[in-house]
């Protein structure tokens, strides 16, 4: 339970996907700017990734992993290369399903999520999650546990954000650093501000 | 008479090459360079870009794997673009790129080893690199394969000297070493210089990045 909690904070917080892994950056510049969509965009993602990363787990642990295949006599076969074709099309397939399972059953969910889920599958944020569980041996529990968390802590950022460039419009910035430019020195600085975190310990 | 034929036709080469710098060849592969960089300009696939920019080697190593990938990607996509059907093409285009991902990564694993472990996840996330699939939508879909071929070398390259140049910055500054070599005289260090630990982590990249696209921009006006 305990190692649960750990691996929950500091996908959150130390280990942010975003601020420490650097993976999401494109939705994360170019929707930041609008606070409604960062929130629709931030509850999308979290879904997403809570359904994707034990998805992926379970798939890659009885069909691709090296041996995984005994159960079914083949006991050498090492499948593992194709873990990047099959995440990436499992991503895209459960997008898919959860968007019309969303539609049929909650049109006014739909409404606000809708939009952003064909976004969501090229997201690196969503990949990354599913490659990183593979490569840190995670367990079946603690995959799932890593996804939601770094769901949250892709929406705390993306959130905050958001709010900072509310403020950062009313802001005189220098001329040609407007926009991208400092978009990215501000969330160096708020990367900075989560590193702090990695001196609490469990 | 088929000599003479093409002898005109290397005369004519000849004459295009005098003047490559105005060949709308030259013209698809230079412009991401610098006037439309992928990075700074449409913004695309900052996503791995910074992670990897720790050092040198292992920036030149993620650049080179993203040209391969995007070229040939472009110029298969290129060839299939009159056969694949408009609905299903984002498929066919992830296809082609994981199959090409792939490919990289077990020709990593085989012969740099040390390397593709340092980039960890990095690779097999340029699937999911904006620049792979944008340059895919919006230019090998409509364009010949020679041209695509060539506007994936010119992005792949854009994307790479932005990786180099952070790298480089990173690298210098945080451990005072290029490519692994110490550059900066031990007598710097006894005089009280000390690398900046800072450049090392992940927030030091982002500011970089900021700093070289206000750069870039006030140097490149339109």
């Amino acid at each position: 339970m305990e190692n649960l909690l750990s691996i929950f904070l500091n996908s959150v917080f130390v280990g942010n996907i975003l601020l420490a892994y650097f993976l999401g950056m494109c939705s994360f510049v170019a929707i930041s700017k609008n606070m409604e969509t960062s929130i629709g965009l931030g509850f999308a993602v979290i879904f997403v990734l809570t359904i994707t990363a034990p998805a992926n787990w379970l798939i890659y642990n009885y069909l691709l992993a090296p041996g995984a295949l005994s159960w079914a006599g083949l006991p050498e076969v090492d499948l593992s290369f194709l873990k990047f074709i099959t995440f990436i099309a499992v991503i895209a397939a459960m997008v898919q399903a959860v968007e019309m399972v969303i539609d049929r059953f909650s049109p006014a969910l739909y409404s606000s999520l809708g939009v952003f889920l064909p976004l969501i599958a090229v997201n690196c944020a969503i990949l990354g999650t599913s490659l990183f569980m593979v490569e840190r041996n995670y367990s079946f529990l603690e995959s799932m546990v890593f996804g939601v968390g770094s769901g949250v802590g892709w929406m705390l950022a993306i959130v905050s954000m958001a709010a900072i460039r509310i403020k950062l419009k009313y802001a005189m910035v220098p001329k040609g650093l407007e926009g991208f430019g400092i978009t990215m020195i501000v969330t160096g600085l708020m990367a900075m501000g989560f590193m702090l975190f990695s001196g609490i310990t469990l | 008479m088929r000599l003479c034929g093409l002898f005109v036709s290397n005369g004519s080469k000849r004459v295009r090459k005098m003047k490559i710098t105005h060949t709308q060849h030259f013209k698809v592969f230079s412009e991401p360079l610098l006037k439309s960089n992928p990075v700074f300009f449409q913004m695309l696939g900052i996503c791995s870009a910074l992670a990897v920019t720790v050092q040198l080697k292992t920036a030149i190593v993620m650049g080179l794997s993203l040209t391969f990938v995007l070229a040939f990607s472009n110029l298969i996509i290129s060839l299939l673009r009159n056969v694949i059907p408009r609905n299903i093409r984002m498929i066919v285009e992830l296809s082609v790129i994981a199959t090409l991902v792939i490919l990289a990564d077990e020709v990593l694993r085989a012969f740099l080893y040390d390397i593709s472990k340092q980039l960890s996840v990095f690779v097999g996330l340029i699937i999911t690199n904006c620049i792979v699939m944008g340059r895919a939508e919006t230019f090998a879909l409509g364009n010949p394969p020679g041209l695509s071929f060539l506007d994936g070398l010119g992005n792949g390259a854009g994307y790479g000297s932005v990786l180099v140049a952070v790298a480089f910055i990173r690298e210098l500054l945080g451990s005072g070493k290029l490519f692994g070599f110490s550059v900066i005289p031990q007598s710097f260090y006894n005089a009280g210089y000390e690398d900046m630990g800072f450049m090392l982590l992940a927030p030091a990249a982002f500011i970089i990045i900021g700093l070289l696209v206000w750069l870039q921009k006030s140097i490149i006006k339109e």
